[in-house]
């Protein structure tokens, strides 16, 4: 079992946002797995999605838990560490170690809260260059990420088509749709309704909006899954042997969101969540008006992968993703898993996805 | 091993040419004609197997169902469309071709010949339908939905006004046969239409 320790990169020269703000300085946190060879070309960037973080794979010291996508990555797995050189960075905007609303401001004393400026996939995907300079990798072999982290791989191809080799694209989506953004925004004003949130600024107040955290989670929860795989896994199984004509926690479902979501609490930062549900919503690269520029121009391999039972972004998502780089004559694959895991499918394990994963990966 | 079809295939395929393979199986032919022709372009192949399987041969593979309108292709983007033994398992054989004519500037088919002497004779001494190297599925479990002979095939060029502009006809050991016994001898045959 692999020990992995997180590392952290403090950097001084200001972020330019998309938004027109600017970050003066920020933190970095990541991981790394395996070792990067002489040439320097042997790199993979795993860009994580909304709730994700750095700590992809391996363990931490007195951690029974893995990271989030330690079944993908590792020595003799699909992404194979004894090959590979991962890395895996903690977003900005987020609450596990980077720069984000709930991290001291420097040049006000206190935390960030509401104030942490709105942050786009392009400025993640800057901010991963300012680290890979930092870690001295002249090319990623691969820039892998699945959802809202296939988005930034597509990014990357488009931004910095002269530093990607190949871009791996899983369960994404080119830009959100009118229902997609509608899900995001009942999320936002869960949180944004409690009480607790405080107007944003509820770490100075000493306060925790964990009711609305909660039931953004677990709107977001219901829609990772499958219909199929919920029925599978709870049906109309009750906690207890009847039903007692009451709003206690009676299905197991009930039970198992409930669950989710204080969970989730515990392990997330309320604003983060509003930062990223943003990102999400105000993705859309072929809009750009240099879009067919920065297409045109990127000589990177892409592989595209769904799965049958993901609603939120469907294959018909990736399907628009693939059909674009088509018109332009990119080298791109696509391969359409079937899988009952909703959009979480991306997240398991599943032997046609992996293989597809280490066919790909192996030969390029 | 390199199939018959597609020695002649490469044969007709010009250098830097677009490739647009449908049912592209493994990958081979594409992984063929980019070596000995420079080609590129892409397989579809509806089965994750040989999604895999090109994958593996590192060609570029989309995961789509060639009996669905092809709505990833744009009209005039290949230089070639090609549809290698696959013709029979295709709900609609003639509104995929007129697909493939509208993506491409020419069309190559190959398929097995039912015409085929030994098919002929396995019908009409067992009494049974044929079941031969080329087509080794019994009737029940066959996916070939649309097998035809090459006379079929050119009767349906014509209804259809498909053009036909070359045409290679082969024997079970490879050799090509002439063009007026062509039904009867030849075991496999690849056309390239307009």
């Amino acid at each position: 079992m692999d020990i992995i320790k997180e590392h952290k990169l403090s950097i001084d020269i200001p972020l330019k946002l998309k938004s027109g703000k600017t970050l003066n300085s920020y933190d970095l946190v990541y991981e790394t797995y395996g070792q990067l060879n002489d040439n320097k070309d042997n790199a993979v960037l795993i860009c994580h999605a909304l709730s994700g973080n750095h700590h992809v794979a391996g363990h931490h010291e007195g951690d029974n838990k893995p990271g989030w996508w330690d079944n993908m990555i590792g020595s003799g797995k699909p992404i194979n560490t004894n090959k590979l050189f991962v890395v895996c960075v903690n977003n900005i905007g987020g609450c596990h170690g980077s720069t984000g609303p709930a991290s001291i401001n420097t040049e006000t004393g206190t935390n960030y809260g509401f104030d942490f400026p709105v942050v786009t996939v392009q400025d993640w995907v800057n901010s991963q260059k300012v680290l890979m300079d930092n870690l001295g990798i002249n090319k990623w072999q691969f820039v892998v990420g699945g959802s809202l982290g296939g988005m930034q791989a597509f990014q990357w191809a488009l931004d910095y088509p002269d530093y990607i080799d190949n871009a791996i694209i899983i369960a994404a989506a080119p830009k959100l749709t009118a229902q997609n953004i509608a899900f995001n925004e009942v999320a936002r004003q869960a949180i944004m309704n409690d009480p607790d949130w405080c107007g944003g600024n509820y770490l100075k107040e000493d306060k925790i909006p964990k009711r609305g955290l909660a039931l953004a989670r677990m709107l977001g929860h219901i829609t990772y899954l499958s219909d199929k795989s919920m029925a599978e896994k709870f049906g109309r199984d009750l906690k207890q042997e009847k039903i007692g004509f009451n709003f206690d926690v009676e299905f197991q479902i009930e039970s198992y969101l409930r669950y989710q979501g204080e969970k989730f609490v515990n392990s997330f930062d309320a604003n983060t969540y509003l930062l990223m549900t943003k990102a999400l919503d105000y993705y859309d690269p072929v809009s750009d008006s240099e879009f067919i520029d920065k297409i045109s121009s990127t000589m990177t391999k892409f592989l595209l992968i769904s799965f049958t039972s993901d609603w939120r972004f469907p294959p018909s998502r990736s399907e628009e993703i693939v059909k674009t780089l088509i018109s332009f004559n990119k080298s791109v694959s696509y391969a359409c898993v079937k899988s009952d895991g909703g959009h979480d499918a991306f997240l398991m394990k599943n032997d046609n996805y992996f293989d597809v994963m280490r066919n790909f990966i192996e030969n390029n | 091993m390199a199939r018959k079809d597609f020695k002649v295939i490469s044969e007709w395929v010009k250098q830097d040419s677009r490739i647009l393979d449908l049912g592209c199986g493994d990958g081979a032919l594409l992984k063929l004609l980019s070596k000995e022709r420079n080609g590129s372009g892409y397989g579809v192949d509806t089965s994750i197997d040989k999604i895999k399987k090109s994958l593996d041969n590192n060609i570029n593979v989309i995961n789509a169902d060639i009996n669905n309108k092809l709505d990833y292709f744009s009209d005039d983007s290949f230089d070639y469309v090609i549809l290698a033994q696959s013709l029979q398992v295709v709900n609609n054989p003639v509104n995929l071709i007129k697909e493939m004519l509208r993506i491409g500037n020419e069309v190559i088919i190959s398929f097995p010949n039912m015409g085929y002497w030994k098919s002929r004779f396995y019908l009409f001494l067992k009494g049974r339908m044929p079941v031969t190297s080329e087509l080794p599925y019994s009737w029940h479990a066959t996916p070939n939905i649309h097998l035809c002979t090459i006379k079929d095939f050119k009767q349906m060029c014509h209804t259809n006004n498909f053009t036909i502009v070359d045409e290679v006809i082969s024997s079970g050991k490879g050799s090509t046969v002439s063009p007026s016994l062509s039904n009867l001898l030849g075991e496999s045959a690849i056309f390239k239409v307009r």
